[in-house]
């Protein structure tokens, strides 16, 4: 039998939705419609930022469409990008960040499973308790800390103040709580039969907790990761406080105190900056995202 | 390999007492089943004897040894669970050799120890893969692997086969039976299945309420229990229970049914069961095996016939299961399948009192 033959001997078969494919289809349309209204109203900045990016100063300030680039340049970014200074912005952030994620997770990740697995006393307390820190805003921190960095400075003669690694000991006050907490949720949904297996099978509660949770929370981890760094990556606050001179800002700073002279604003630099600055955590996103969603833990237990 | 001695183990929460005063003798080399309703102490018993528990009074000892502080790991022990706990991360192999790659062994000996587990339970083909791509039965089989390898002087099962079909799990039942066979490692396991333990256990220890009701081979528990739990637990259907009076006249004694239904007590019973003639609150315990058709011909010795209408029938092929009513409390009986049994019509049943049991108020059974 040809093809063709095929094709009129099958009745065209016209598939009628029921009742509960037509709710659906009604439900997905409007997601849509609201999906585009919201990624339009997070993607337009950025688009707005890149468009600013690629314009002189002169096309900027010229009373233009906005939304377009008549000469587009390169030179915002060229200027960037050769100027030390800038360079020396984005490697205090990497540092600064990238410390930070390996700080928390040193401690988020043992205090998770403490928190999680041993019943002592007090123990909910203080999960609840580091709850609770993390409710408590930068914004009203900082004041009492710089208050206690001038106060240490008086008491030891170390200075705290304007010194890019005291950031080290800031941020993990806004990462550690959050992590800890998430990660006391992804340790809890780990079948207790799995610590107990690996207890009989003669594990230490440190190899319970490298050999057998932190492979099974990776996803968990990772998710914790994630947060950690854009949390530290996109902080604005503490190092505005805490740091001034140049060689020890961090990016987010660096822009703002460098790129804003007085009242000049330089906005195509800060544009490109912004961009540039944004770049990490987009690609780390880009990457981790499948582990973030994988769950590791099936086939653990029955199924 | 080892025994395990349990004596007066109590396991407190608090106030509640799950486990109250427990005393057992497992020898080397035993299978042993703990069975009760949930919430009966016998996972929490199991538990402690893994050191998973702490132990608010009492001893555990195995091989001798009193382990009451003794942490898991250096009991010498080895667990399999209700939902397998396969460590997800690993492969079949990696998972079975966990233990032993924790306490240093040599690449050789762990190589040799997982084949030859491997081999026992006919899973070499399965070594390489990951827990998520095997069947629960596979899963089960690797959970029991891990416990081979390790060589433990007790295996521990809680509930394993619970999560399994019930195809699978008769088959798993057999399985598991025939690896004691061949490793012949002292076992503890624990189920809620009383056929499970009738069919794997050396001995099966009843538990209800945080005490053992009795200990015996599965057989000697079947035929002689000694208390009502016990006679009710095992066996499926369950034993009847009926109320009965029980009366002396001239030497014989009878038991009388409600709905007039009249029993003559075997003879071979009437001295073990005389002084209880008159007292309130006797039960009559009789196996649906030992209710079956009455038949034309005569009768044998203590088995005594008596009419009743049938509630419902259950055709199983091989016998006829027939529930009727009496006392208000639904009975059932076993017949044959072509002994004429149909749907709320009246029968001539005969109860064979030579099996009967006798019970007080108390559940004890006399």
């Amino acid at each position: 039998m040809t093809d063709a033959a095929l094709t009129r001997t099958t009745p065209a078969r016209k598939v009628r939705y029921g009742s509960m494919t037509a709710d659906r289809e009604w439900a997905l349309r409007w997601s849509y419609v609201f999906l585009v209204i919201f990624a339009a109203f997070s993607l337009l900045p950025p688009l707005y930022m890149f468009i600013t990016s690629l314009k002189t100063s002169a096309e900027i300030s010229a009373a233009t469409n906005p939304w377009w680039v008549f000469n587009p340049t390169l030179s915002n970014y060229v200027a960037l990008l050769t100027e030390p200074q800038f360079l020396i912005f984005f490697r205090n952030s990497a540092v600064v960040s990238v410390l930070v994620v390996i700080i928390t997770m040193l401690i988020s990740i043992p205090a998770a499973f403490a928190l999680s697995r041993m019943r002592f006393w007090g123990s909910a307390t203080l999960a609840t308790g580091v709850f609770l820190t993390y409710l408590v805003p930068d914004t009203l921190l900082f004041i009492p800390l710089f208050k206690m960095f001038a106060t240490f400075h008086e008491w030891t003669g170390i200075q705290l103040l304007n010194r890019w690694w005291v950031l080290l000991i800031v941020y993990p006050t806004l990462t550690v709580p959050f992590c800890t907490w998430i990660m006391i949720g992804y340790f809890a949904s780990i079948p207790k039969e799995l610590d107990e297996a690996a207890i009989i099978d003669g594990a230490s509660w440190v190899q319970v907790l490298t050999r057998i949770f932190i492979p099974v929370a990776l996803p968990g981890i990772i998710a914790a990761t994630i947060f950690a760094f854009t949390v530290s990556w996109a902080q604005f606050l503490y190092p505005l406080a805490f740091t001034t001179s140049v060689d020890q800002l961090v990016l987010p700073v660096g822009i703002i105190t460098t790129l804003i002279k007085g009242d000049v604003f330089n906005w195509g630099q800060i544009m490109t900056g912004a961009l540039l600055g944004a770049l990490p955590p987009l690609i780390i996103y880009a990457f981790l995202m499948d582990y973030y969603i994988a769950g590791l833990t099936a086939g653990a237990t029955k199924g | 390999m080892a025994g395990v001695t349990l004596r007066k183990v109590v396991k407190r929460y608090g106030d509640v007492e799950a486990v109250r005063g427990i005393d057992l003798d497992i020898a080397d080399e035993e299978f042993v089943v703990l069975v009760g309703p949930s919430g009966c102490g016998k996972s929490t018993t199991l538990r402690m004897i893994a050191g998973l528990e702490d132990i608010s009074d009492g001893d555990i000892a195995i091989d001798g040894d009193v382990v009451n502080d003794v942490p898991p790991k250096d009991r010498d022990i080895a667990m399999v669970f209700q939902n397998y706990a396969l460590y997800p991360h690993m492969t079949v192999a990696e998972n079975m050799s966990f233990g032993l790659r924790l306490k240093r062994y040599p690449k050789a000996e762990i190589k040799a120890r997982v084949d030859e587990a491997a081999r026992i339970l006919d899973i070499k083909e399965l070594l390489e893969r990951k827990p998520k791509a095997l069947s629960g039965g596979q899963r089960q089989r690797v959970a029991m692997g891990r416990a081979i390898v390790r060589n433990p002087k007790v295996f521990l099962f809680d509930e394993p086969l619970s999560n399994l079909d019930a195809k699978l799990r008769v088959q798993m039942r057999t399985e598991i039976k025939k690896v004691h066979l061949k490793v012949r490692t002292t076992t503890v396991y624990v189920t809620h299945d009383q056929v499970e333990a009738m069919t794997l256990a050396d001995r099966v220890v009843v538990m209800n309420n945080g005490r053992i009701e009795q200990i015996g081979p599965p057989n000697e528990l079947y035929h002689h229990p000694r208390t009502r739990f016990v006679a009710g637990f095992i066996g499926s259907p369950a034993m009847n229970f009926i109320p009965a009076r029980l009366t002396e006249t001239s030497g014989a004694l009878v038991l009388h049914l409600d709905g007039g239904i009249v029993l003559p007590v075997p003879a071979s019973r009437t001295a073990r069961y005389k002084t209880y003639a008159g007292q309130d609150g006797l039960v009559l315990g009789i196996r649906p095996e030992h209710v079956t058709e009455a038949g034309d011909g005569t009768l044998g010795p203590g088995i005594a016939p008596f009419d009743i209408g049938l509630d419902v029938i259950e055709p199983m092929g091989h016998e006829t299961l027939v529930y009727f009513t009496i006392g208000g409390e639904t009975h059932c009986g076993r017949v044959h399948p072509d002994a004429g049994a149909a749907d709320g019509q009246p029968m001539r049943l005969a109860a064979d009192l030579n099996h009967m049991h006798l019970m007080d108020a108390a559940g004890v059974v006399l």
